[in-house]
């Protein structure tokens, strides 16, 4: 019995691989398959071109899914747009009810005290947020949506994916039942999910902020499970050696370590949300990155470029904001700082 | 009874180690297991047993699984086979949260690189023991104070550690250990990173708070020096063997076996043995018949090399003494000389070629 064991699995996975096959035979069309399944091994000429007839039927079952999904989970998917879609109506409209200098002084305060008071920092922030709008009035308000729907779409970043991390660090299983499904999150086509995105939520900002999530997300789990089991295991064994239960490792010890890593998470997941927001703006998602499409679209290279520098420069806002914040906490606890040998 | 008991202790490390340790304890070496199962053996049969109040010394090469051992008391691993009890406790049998409770009120641990929390500061770090028994911050100040009082850091209680040097890290470290007040320290390969003038600063501070606190110490290192210096016993540990168990001078002078032998050849003897090791009673010195001659007195607890210059010059005998100056025995040329040749074989086989 021994000496089979190790063939137990392979055995399964042939199984599985010849029903496929056999699910794939009867559902094909019978204008596709031979008069009798005998023929197969009589006539072999199907093994030169890709026969008609092997051919595994994916596409109807998932369209059935989603039909069934729209059908009976409609008011479920109703109700996540309208609190997504009210969460950004209000958050948008008071952003833009705001005098623009007075939101250019809220920029300036958050990333004065994010950076630990970095002037070079600030002036440059400050500057970069005065040329959104100095670049073509036009571009403030749009700005300001996409602003909306890229904090939006990283706050639920953060909700969901840093305690997926934790989980996925602290356990293989978990780890080993993500790391596909991140894969797949990572590779698809954002097409796929951004015209689902529409049926499901309609057009605007909810499917712009589902396609964030699904498309920045990833990294941030990532760099968390990473960053959780970069920490030095002789200091988590320290931690444990003096009789702290799992938890009190986790808060005290993994994740404080770990933050850095976080911060270098979060900022890739605002990187990637703003790269979003500019091809949702193909599904309709109002913003800046409608501007760029609409300069295309007239071949207006220069409309266009203007609407790209928008970009980059709201892109370097938020870069320089998170990053400066996680290089202050990576100081602290990686860094070394001048030695004072005063005493001793 | 022993504070401390370890007794038949099997650890294997690999995918099945139940079903490889019918073939350790048939006796097969580690490499015969390596190459048939692909398990690593870290302990074979270890048993030791550790009294109250003495500094255990557990010595070996680096793979000679002393680390494992250390890990075991604790049990921040577990091992294949074997018992392990502390203060008549049986460790094995704790749950969690037994184990959790055990491991904040019996015993504290320092690390070879120190196990600092880099984003705490000294004081935090000290503190920690007590952060985690729940104690309010108010106390845990003031012991955490204490403690680094008593290893000389006051000044750095607000520093981070990566502002530390290396030997500050380490009674950092120290510090931290003693503030849950256990009555048991781990001390895993505790100044195996410092340098060589630190490191035996680190001891002679070591064995000052010993002196005063009288904890069981288990102490690893791979320093022969260092062991001999602090251990009121030593194991040797070869290859998850233990091949002698003994007090210092046991090791030096009856080695087990051509491992240990071939550790102890360098060391200078001088250094390690006590006068009070090696003298002879008064009536002893009497009975020999030695006629009178120079005498020196010398301080029971004085090492060898502390008299000896002194001796060869003046071609004195050696009168031992306690602190109160009672005499409590003699040293002659004779047991010097024994005491400072290879072992006492060696004196035994050159004797008989004069």
């Amino acid at each position: 019995m021994q000496k089979y064991k190790k063939y137990f699995k392979p055995f399964i996975y042939l199984i599985i691989f010849i029903g496929f096959i056999i699910i794939g035979y009867r559902n094909a069309k019978p204008r596709y398959k031979p008069e009798n399944f005998t023929d197969i091994f009589n006539d072999f000429s199907w093994l030169g071109n890709w026969p008609k007839w092997l051919d595994f039927p994916l596409m109807q079952p998932l369209n059935a899914g989603f039909d069934w999904l729209i059908v009976n989970y409609g008011m479920f998917f109703e109700g996540i747009n309208n609190f997504l879609l009210g969460l950004y109506t209000s958050m948008k409209d008071f952003l833009v009810g705001l005098p623009w200098p007075l939101v250019i002084a809220i920029v300036i305060f958050i990333t004065y005290f994010a950076s630990g008071k970095k002037t070079t920092t600030t002036v440059m922030v400050a500057f970069c947020t005065f040329f959104l709008g100095f670049l073509s009035p036009r571009y403030w308000d749009k700005c300001i949506m996409t602003t909306c729907i890229v904090l939006i779409g990283m706050g639920l970043c953060i909700v969901v994916g840093i305690p997926l991390g934790i989980a996925m660090a602290r356990n293989k299983k978990v780890r080993n039942a993500l790391l596909p499904v991140l894969d797949l999150m990572q590779t698809i086509p954002s097409f796929c999910y951004l015209i689902p995105g529409i049926l499901l939520f309609g057009l605007g900002a909810v499917p712009a902020i589902i396609a964030i999530f699904v498309y920045a997300v990833p990294p941030l789990i990532r760099l968390t499970d990473l960053g959780i089991r970069l920490v030095d295991k002789e200091v988590i064994e320290a931690s444990e050696a003096f009789g702290a239960s799992k938890k009190q490792t986790l808060w005290g010890v993994q994740i404080p370590l770990a933050l850095p890593n976080i911060m270098q998470g979060i900022n890739q997941c605002t990187m990637m949300s703003l790269a979003m927001v500019v091809i949702a703006s193909m599904i309709g998602t109002r913003g800046i990155g409608d501007e760029v499409l609409l300069g295309l679209q007239q071949l207006n290279v220069g409309m266009a470029t203007e609407a790209g520098i928008a970009i980059v420069l709201l892109a370097i806002i938020f870069d320089r904001i998170t990053q400066s914040y996680g290089e202050r906490i990576q100081e602290r606890t990686q860094k070394k700082k001048k030695i004072d040998y005063g005493k001793n | 009874m022993a504070k401390i008991e370890v007794k038949n202790v099997y650890k294997i490390f690999g995918d099945s180690p139940s079903k490889v340790l019918p073939m350790v304890q048939g006796g097969s070496t580690k490499e015969e297991i390596l190459e048939k199962t692909g398990h690593t053996v870290g302990l074979d049969n270890v048993s030791i047993s550790v009294n109250e109040g003495e500094t255990f010394v557990c010595m070996g090469l680096s793979g000679s699984g002393k680390s494992t051992l250390i890990r075991h008391i604790n049990r921040l691993i577990d091992p294949t086979s074997g018992e392990i009890s502390v203060e008549g406790t049986n460790v094995m049998e704790l749950d969690q949260k037994n184990l959790i409770e055990f491991r904040r009120h019996k015993m504290s641990m320092v690390f070879q690189r120190f196990g600092l929390f880099p984003h705490k500061t000294v004081i935090q770090n000290v503190g920690y023991g007590l952060e985690i028994q729940g104690k309010d911050l108010s106390e845990r100040n003031k012991i955490a104070m204490e403690k680094i009082d008593s290893v000389g850091l006051n000044g750095f209680e607000h520093q981070y550690p990566n502002q530390l040097s290396g030997g500050m890290q380490q009674r950092v470290g120290l510090a931290r250990a003693l503030a849950t007040n256990t009555d048991i320290m781990l001390m895993d390969e505790a100044f195996s990173a410092l340098d060589p003038l630190i490191r035996s600063d680190m001891q002679k501070q070591l064995i000052n708070l010993q002196a005063e606190l009288k904890k069981t110490i288990v102490f690893i290192t791979h320093d022969l020096d260092e062991s001999l210096r602090l251990g009121d016993h030593i194991g040797i540990l070869n290859h998850g063997r233990l091949v002698q168990v003994g007090t210092p001078i046991d090791i030096i002078m009856k080695p087990a076996d051509d491992y240990v032998a071939a550790f102890v050849k360098d060391v200078n003897r001088s250094k390690v043995i006590k006068a009070k090791i090696i003298m002879l009673a008064p009536e002893q010195f009497k009975s020999n018949g030695t006629k009178n001659r120079n005498i020196i007195k010398v301080n029971e607890d004085s090492f060898l090399d502390e008299f000896l210059p002194q001796v060869c010059c003046t071609d004195a005998d050696v009168e031992v003494v306690d602190k109160s100056g009672n005499v409590k025995g003699y040293i002659t040329e004779k047991e010097l000389s024994k005491a400072l040749t290879k072992s006492e074989a060696d004196v035994l086989t050159k004797s008989k070629t004069y």
